[in-house]
């Protein structure tokens, strides 16, 4: 047991985090720390390192941690496998949805549920309950329900399979959603109803970090602090101000000045 | 026990074997199957058993699983065991018109020869000889040709019993036949059966047989299946493979389709030693459509090698083949899809797909189209893919809390289901998934509610 504190523990601490790919080094120092209750908003231009960084919060072992540290909920979350840290509450909504054929969405869905509450020392969601919470949770984003029935993904359009990551983050109820470029390929409309779905779930124990290349999903998830990623490195944090000063001066301004 | 044999001498040995009991075979035998055997041995003498230096048998040196030294009968042994206390397939709502086979011979649990209400004949072999020659006279050895394969020609030297199905012109039928051969025996045992399905113009079979050992003792199949699918007839055929590690199969199945008949020919292997299945084809009418299929899962020292081989004799027919193998272990495999389009066969559809999972570095595949296309006007395509799971699949599931094992298990399942997913009997198609997942998950194989029972022994 931790000793008790005055001062709230971060949900998410990341310090001086590095890590690379084939030897070529793509995070260069990320220092980021996230309260309960806090949206954070990454902006930055393409290849500067924000799918990287998500993944390696997410754990995924191609990338190598080369220094830094992160602690999540108090715990060191570099060591933690995959599924353990998505069990602990953290859930990355993916820039490109992976289609598996064959796997359907309801099978997929019970299992990952299934698995977390296992984790947790819950029983087993019985079949009735579990297919109202997929109908619930389907309702809050518009999800299709013929889509649930589907193989995960397969011939999904670019827009059905991002309403479906915020779906699987309805259903998993995460403390820390990651979501990646969930905004890029959605029309107006759908943007509004992911970030509907999103703000739904939005509460003061569970916190977000939307990664984005575009100030207008901001105008719908409405951000708390706004961080601007460039070459690795955090170079700029301010409030939801940033982001319009972003959109205003384009990324050559981050670029010039860097 | 289990002295080798020198592989030299087993090809005399078999037609020595032939020779000692010509007689007594000839005597217990219809002249149907006594016209072929002088001529199919003489065959199976020139060519001898299939070693890797014939092209069609490359992979697999079937001589290896004939060097234990198998005890052979040219009639049925006594085997005490009660159908009834071994054997309730209850598959629920697949209510089924049962035939079993023990050692490739017809077992009496239904009258060797039954004409139902509708004059589907079920039965044997050889009583169908007796009391329907005229049909065998039609069909029998038409489809097979023993000038081409020596497993086919020593079947045909030794033919004796098996399972025999004639459906009428026009009939449906409205329950599926399964057949269930099962390999029970207190010695090691080479057994040799030879089916015939006859489905007349217009009719349909649904058909569904199960393989299973049921002792511990090695065994060697060489069996041969012709079915003949009549102008607008329809087949939908399941093999399920499930026997033991030291069970050895060696299956040879022609399907002889003609004008406007739909076939489906499905072989899923979930268990066995050594492999090997032979399906071929011949579109010989018009608009005959085709769909041969496969999903095998191996492991330990398992091989499972498909050879398919599909004859557009006819214009205007489509074939689609399928097959897949998941490989743990040590386990190996092969396939080989030939596909000839002969010069007048214009418009001809057909499709192969070949993909594989190795779950280990230590297993191996090989897979090889040969297509032959003697018409120009025709649509031909193939592919075939040996690989690992998808990555970025393992990730993703991952990322939802779902554990590495757990995520294998669901993307094997989803491999396998695209062949299991056109097993046309809903209730049997449940059983095969089910079982396909309890085989990869590495619980028992056999149908848990089958009390066959089928023992899992090395
Ligand atoms: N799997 C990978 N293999 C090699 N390089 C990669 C891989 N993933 C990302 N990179 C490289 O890392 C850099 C950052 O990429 P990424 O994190 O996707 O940027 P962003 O999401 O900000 O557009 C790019 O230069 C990209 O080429
Ligand atoms: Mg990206």
């Amino acid at each position: 047991m931790s000793a008790k504190s005055s001062i709230p523990q971060p949900m998410l601490e990341i310090r001086n985090l590095k890590a690379s790919i084939d030897g070529k080094e793509i995070l260069k120092g990320i220092n980021l720390t996230v309260n309960a209750g806090e949206v954070h908003a990454i902006m930055g231009p393409n290849g500067s390192g924000k799918s990287t960084l998500a993944a390696v919060l997410a754990g995924r072992e191609v990338f190598e941690v080369t220094g830094g540290e992160v602690t999540y909920c108090g715990q060191d979350l570099l060591s933690m496998a995959p599924e353990i840290r998505a069990r602990e509450g953290i859930f990355l909504g993916f820039q490109y949805p992976v289609e598996i054929p064959g796997v359907s969405m309801v099978n997929f869905m019970r299992t990952a549920v299934n698995e977390k509450r296992k984790y947790l020392g819950q029983p087993e969601m019985g079949a009735a309950d579990f297919l109202k919470l997929m109908r619930d949770r389907k309702a809050l984003v518009d999800l299709d329900t013929s889509l649930a029935n589907r193989s995960v993904n397969e011939g999904f359009s670019g827009g059905e399979k991002k309403r479906n990551e915020i779906f699987q983050m309805a259903m998993l109820e995460p403390k820390l959603a990651i979501l990646d470029e969930t905004d890029s390929g959605l029309d107006i409309d759908a943007l509004k109803t992911v970030a509907n779905g999103v703000n739904r779930l939005k509460n003061k124990e569970n916190a977000v970090i939307v990664i984005t290349h575009y100030q207008r999903l901001l105008d719908y998830i409405v951000p708390d602090f706004v961080h601007v990623l460039f070459d690795g490195r955090i170079v700029r944090s301010g409030d939801k101000r940033l982001a319009f000063e972003l959109e205003e001066k384009g990324y050559d301004w981050i670029r010039e000045a860097n | 026990m289990n002295v080798l044999l020198d592989k030299k001498i087993l090809d005399s040995q078999l037609t020595d074997w032939y020779f000692t009991n010509r007689d007594q075979l000839m005597a217990a035998s219809n002249s149907v199957f006594n016209s072929f055997r002088p001529e199919a041995m003489e065959c199976f003498r020139k060519m001898g058993i299939p070693d890797k230096s014939n092209e069609n048998y490359k992979y697999t040196d079937v001589r290896e699983v004939f060097l234990t030294p198998f005890n052979r009968y040219i009639e049925p042994r006594k085997i005490l065991f009660s159908v009834e206390d071994l054997f309730r397939c209850d598959i629920p709502e697949l209510d089924t018109e049962l035939v079993l086979l023990v050692n490739g011979w017809f077992y009496e649990n239904r009258p060797r020869l039954e004409v139902l209400p509708n004059g589907i004949i079920i039965g044997s072999m050889a009583e169908a000889a007796r009391q329907y020659p005229h049909i065998l006279e039609a069909h029998y050895s038409r489809y097979a040709d023993f000038r081409k394969d020596a497993l086919v020609a020593l079947n045909t030297g030794f033919a004796q019993d098996g399972t025999f199905i004639y459906i009428p012109k026009g009939v449906g039928q409205d329950r599926t036949i399964q057949v269930v051969n099962i390999l029970l025996s207190p010695e090691d045992l080479f057994v040799q059966h030879r089916n015939l399905v006859v489905i007349e113009d217009n009719a349909m079979a649904r058909v569904v047989v199960c393989d299973h050992s049921l002792s511990a003792h090695h065994f060697l199949t060489n069996s041969v299946t012709e079915i003949f699918v009549g102008q607008n007839a329809r087949l939908d055929y399941t093999k399920l493979q499930n026997e033991h590690n030291s069970s050895n199969q060696l299956s040879s199945s022609f399907v002889h389709q003609e004008k406007d008949s739909h076939a489906i020919f499905n072989t899923i292997t979930l268990h066995g030693g050594m492999i090997r299945n032979n399906v071929y084809t011949r579109l010989n009418g018009p608009g005959a459509e085709n769909h041969t299929l496969g999903l095998f899962l191996a492991d330990r020292n398992q091989h499972v090698d498909s050879y398919t081989y599909v004859d557009h004799a006819a214009p205007g027919c489509t074939s689609r083949q399928n097959f897949k193998g998941i490989l743990d272990e040590k386990a190996t495999g092969a396939f080989t899809g030939r596909i000839l389009v002969r010069p007048d066969a214009q418009k001809t559809l057909a499709y192969q797909a070949n993909n594989n999972i190795l779950l280990t570095s230590e297993a191996r595949m090989n897979t090889k189209p040969q297509l032959e296309i003697y018409a120009d006007d025709v649509k031909c395509s193939h592919g075939a893919t040996v690989g690992q799971l998808d990555e970025n699949a393992m990730f993703y599931l991952q990322t939802r809390g779902i554990a590495k094992r757990e995520a294998r298990l669901l993307l094997m399942g989803a491999f396998g289901h695209e062949i299991l997913k056109q097993v046309p009997v809903e209730p049997l198609r449940d059983r095969l998934n089910d079982l396909v997942d309890k085989r990869l998950k590495g619980e028992l194989s056999r149908c848990n509610s089958c009390p066959l029972q089928c023992q899992e022994t090395c």
